[in-house]
């Protein structure tokens, strides 16, 4: 078989080793990787220090790469390659043999050559150990100074400026991003990011660093200029080079400034060996961008295989968050091109500049520069990379513009060759082919073409394309829920809402026909239960609830059910647990632990139910409403009163909160949990919204879920204080139970809410709606009147007469019957019932 | 509230008053052993409808527990396990026609249901 050597783990170099498992040629793969870890999201490096572990970054692991028949070895530098016999040899020594190897040794941080560089702590910001090793400088100091002004200097600012210090940035070149701004983007960038407190110096060239004798930091830099500025830490990102020695020590062909020349293919001048990534120079650039890397680790594939992928060069527009600040950079942003003409909008009030670079002719787009406001760039990047023709009026695209009078680039106007989602290459007519293969909604064509699940940067304009390809084949989104109303449910929660609506009744009568199903009746019974928080089992809704909610318990597959008393947080006295034991045991029930740290009693016949309540009543338990579309569980670990690392109280904050949330109803069911430190034993980033502990508060994660389709939920906030904390999630919820769609679990919610993380973020942190306060009386008001839906019921005789078997007989149903199984009754199977009831006759 | 507008049949057995009703809803009664689904629709003509409980398709007595409603203008009840529709008149599975319950007879005369056997 081949034997494929990949020198490097890092994200070009692990996209290669997915990609070429996953294709159809036969390799026998080896992975040498430097850092002790396998590849890693080194794009979101900064997150560490805002709430994410190394773990999260990871993008994969040694088991994986086992699972796949990859041979992994981590830790360990490659020393050098012997072309002849064909064998690289690492630094303790072992030697591996290939047929092809691909260099991605990616790129080291440039350190200037400046005297006293190798001071402590100099530090460089490349990967999570160096993170690891900034971080511990950083502990009880107050300045750092990061030495480039450049794209990953400023990410490395906004790092040091989350550990909590003064934070300067040091650039020798005039202006911020001299490279992706013209100097009015740059000029506005440095105002914004000195708004934010991070002090920037400009045109300064370091000309020796020194220990600081007297003073309260820990070195200082001396300027060429004559000044100096003092500090505690200094942290070298002004730019990378690409790693090439290798590839120099056995005679590979290098360019002159550095990089391992490669051709289409990303071989380099010996047939055998790729390179790619950072590593790699194609037409005299070097493309230090992660998707351009994936564009290359593919075209390497392919060489291997069935030759279909070439390696053209890459576009390296960019657009992303710097401290906070939005940049975009498309193209030629510095006008370069002769005879090109430049528009430039500037608004310093709210600190917005925004420039069109625009050929000669005024017909096509060349380039751009955006800051403070990028929500042009989508539109701007389709005419840039497409070559669509500009507007009469070119400056319209990034003039302010009144509601309505938008500029906007109609979807149909793309080719389908052009590419909407950088980060997982998908074209429009990938999209198109998603939609033709059967996907008919924003999440499924997220879901089939993994678009706008990178950055999210082109989710407006995925939407749109969405929106236009239904439309261009005649498909009105069908948001009707059932044939009784044609509305959604967010539609039916406002109309419920705004009109006042108290039955199903006046519901029907006012907007739907007929007389109503099993979709639309449990949906508002669910919408008037969230808003008015009536007894579900009012006479006048009992008729609109599922079973479940109906006789308070799940129905199991022989008819009879289960019961689940809340159990908040999971904490529980012995004494309670003998009576779970007890009722248990007297109804004999079937006993079970829940993943939501409860037990669920099986097998209870309904007429039972009343009087399995009573005795739960009794002893202080309540509904968990595990029968209802309601918060479940709060799940807890154990927390600081009793674990060695935790450090805040997780167990009373779950309780805090289930108790808070319990019995509210909601579009699907709820699940939370609160782990009392990064270790994360509740497992909080699984569940709907879960916290956790930090030193300094707690972390919020919102939109995960276990079951069918796994995800991990997104950091919302960090270090809240309780009361924030609760704040948030009120809204949160509210907002959730306002307009998520029937049975659409959070994450999906959030997928299909134009500007996903994002946009959830402005509306209840910054309350860019308005409604922050309308929604925390709302959930005020649930919480208020909340009530125990079994207390209610069996403290009310004609409730009761609803859980008798016959309304004629004291029977039982015969058909229900168990067998004994591993010490416990279970549902007989279908030829046991038969036997017995045969037997019986 | 009360439905006189058939004639009292010969063979019939009471099953319940009209309180043991519950609106829009339904309950179970039993008749030699054969257990018996039945639903009170006020607003409807007629206000009372029974059919078998045992859903065929689920195998368990539980169709007094589903929530009733139409379907193209049927009045059907939907199972509490899988959601296949029966048709309160006939029994009829809307899903799978193959699949039928039994359909019985029931009145609502002085407040009180009646069988018809």
């Amino acid at each position: 078989m081949l034997k494929v050597v990949v020198v490097g783990n890092g994200m070009v170099g692990h996209h290669y080793v997915e990609q070429l498992v996953a294709s159809e040629v036969e390799a026998q793969v080896t992975v040498i990787g430097g850092e002790t870890r396998p590849a890693y999201d080194r794009v979101h490096l900064s997150e560490v220090f805002s709430g994410r572990s190394p773990e999260d970054l990871a993008l994969t692991t040694r088991d994986r790469y086992i699972e796949l028949g990859v041979e992994a070895h981590f830790g360990d530098f490659v020393a050098s390659i012997d072309r002849e016999n064909k064998t690289v040899t690492t630094e303790s020594g072992k030697q591996y043999a290939y047929d092809k190897l691909v260099l991605a040794t990616g790129s080291y941080p440039f350190v200037p050559p400046v005297k006293g560089n190798d001071l402590e702590p100099c530090l460089v910001y490349r990967t999570i150990d160096d993170l690891g090793m900034i971080q511990a400088q950083a502990k009880d100091r107050k300045v750092g100074v990061v030495v480039g002004g450049g794209l990953l200097g400023l990410e490395c600012a906004n790092a040091v400026k989350n550990l909590g210090l003064e934070t300067h940035v040091v650039e020798f070149a005039p202006g911020l991003m001299g490279v992706q701004l013209d100097n009015g983007g740059s000029a506005m960038l440095r105002r914004k990011i000195e708004a934010l407190g991070v002090q920037v110096h400009t045109s300064k060239a370091t000309q020796v660093i020194e220990e600081n004798s007297d003073g309260d930091t820990r070195l200082v830099m001396q300027f060429a200029d004559g000044g100096s500025l003092e500090t505690d830490m200094i942290v070298f990102s002004a730019g990378i080079r690409p790693y090439d020695q290798l590839a120099r020590d056995c005679g590979l062909t290098v360019g002159e400034r550095g990089g391992i020349e490669v051709d289409y293919h990303c071989k380099t001048s010996d047939s055998d060996i790729f390179a790619i990534g950072e590593c790699a120079l194609f037409g005299g650039r070097i493309f230090g961008l992660v998707a351009p890397g994936y564009r290359m680790a593919e075209a390497a594939v392919s060489q291997l295989g069935n030759d279909s992928v070439a390696f053209q060069g890459a576009d390296m527009s960019t657009k992303l968050k710097l401290l906070g600040v939005d940049v975009g950079s498309i193209g030629d942003a510095h006008g370069k091109e002769e005879g090109s003409v430049a528009y430039t909008f500037s608004d310093e009030r709210i600190d917005v500049y925004k420039r069109l670079i625009v050929s000669a002719d005024g017909k096509k787009l060349l380039g751009a520069v955006l800051v403070g406001d990028c929500s042009d760039y989508d539109t701007l990047l389709q005419y840039f990379l497409n070559g669509i023709d500009l507007p009469a009026d070119p400056q319209t695209l990034i003039l302010p513009y009144n509601a309505g009078d938008a500029p906007a680039l109609g979807a149909a106007a793309l080719p389908a060759t052009a590419t909407i989602c950088s980060c997982h290459n998908v074209s429009k007519g990938d999209i198109v082919a998603a939609m033709d293969g059967g996907a008919c909604s924003l999440a499924d064509v997220k879901s089939e073409t993994a678009a706008s699940t990178g950055c999210g940067g082109c989710a407006a304009l995925l939407k749109n394309i969405v929106d236009d390809e239904m439309a261009a084949r005649g498909l009105e989104v069908n948001k009707a829920m059932c044939e009784h109303f044609n509305f959604t449910r967010q539609e039916m929660f406002h109309l419920i809402k705004v009109g006042s609506i108290k039955t199903f009744e006046e519901l029907l009568e006012k907007h739907g026909t007929g007389r109503g199903c099993e979709i639309c009746k449990p949906t508002a019974g669910s919408i008037l239960a969230s808003l008015w928080n009536d007894y579900i089992l009012e006479e006048k809704h009992v008729g609109l609830q599922d079973t479940n909610d109906n006789f308070l318990a799940n129905m199991q597959k022989n008819g009879t059910y289960s019961v689940v008393p809340r159990i908040p947080g999971g904490e529980i006295t012995p004494d309670k647990l003998i009576v779970l034991g007890q009722v248990a045991k007297k109804y004999s029930l079937y006993t079970k632990i829940t993943g939501g740290q409860r037990v669920d009693l099986f097998g209870a016949r309904v007429q039972h139910l009343p009087a399995i309540w009573e005795e739960l009543i009794e002893a202080g338990f309540e509904t968990g409403h595990a029968y209802g579309k309601a918060l479940r569980t709060v799940k807890s670990c154990v927390g600081s009163t009793w674990c060695r690392y935790g450090v805040q109280d997780s167990v009373a904050m779950a309780l805090y909160v289930e108790n808070r949330y319990k019995g509210l109803r909601s579009p699907h069911k709820l699940k939370s949990a609160v782990s009392g430190c990064t270790r994360e034993c509740a497992e909080a980033q699984s569940k709907d919204f879960g916290v956790i502990a930090t030193e300094n508060g707690w972390n919020l994660f919102v939109c995960g879920n276990g079951g069918m389709k796994p995800r991990h939920a997104d950091l919302f906030a960090t270090d809240l204080d309780d009361e924030t904390l609760i704040k948030y999630i009120d809204r949160f919820l509210m907002f959730y139970v306002n307009t998520a769609d029937r049975l659409q679990r959070t994450s999906v919610w959030m997928d299909n809410l134009e500007g996903g993380l994002d946009y959830l973020k402005q509306v209840v942190i910054e309350d860019s709606l308005g409604i922050a306060a309308e929604l925390e009386e709302q959930m005020n008001n649930v919480v208020g009147t909340y009530q125990c839906e079994w207390k209610t019921t069996v403290e009310d005789p004609e409730k009761l007469k609803r859980f008798r078997q016959f309304v004629n007989s004291e029977a039982e149903d015969r058909d229900i019957i168990f067998v004994e199984e591993r010490g416990q009754p279970r549902p007989a199977t279908e030829e046991e019932r038969e036997q017995i009831l045969a037997k019986s006759a | 509230m009360s439905n006189t507008q058939q004639a009292l049949e010969p063979q019939t057995i009471t099953l319940c008053g009209l309180s043991d009703l519950i609106p829009n809803s339904g309950i179970c009664a039993e008749v030699d052993g054969q257990q018996i689904a039945l639903f009170y629709l006020p607003s409807e003509t007629p206000q009372v409808y029974a059919i078998g409980n045992w859903d065929p398709i689920g195998k368990a007595n539980v169709l007094a527990r589903g929530i009733v409603g139409d379907i193209d203008g049927r009045l059907v009840v939907a199972s509490p396990l899988y959601k296949q529709h029966f048709d309160l008149l006939t029994g009829e599975c809307l899903e799978d026609d193959q699949v039928s319950v039994a359909a019985f007879s029931v009145t609502l005369v002085a407040d009180q249901v009646l069988l018809s056997l």
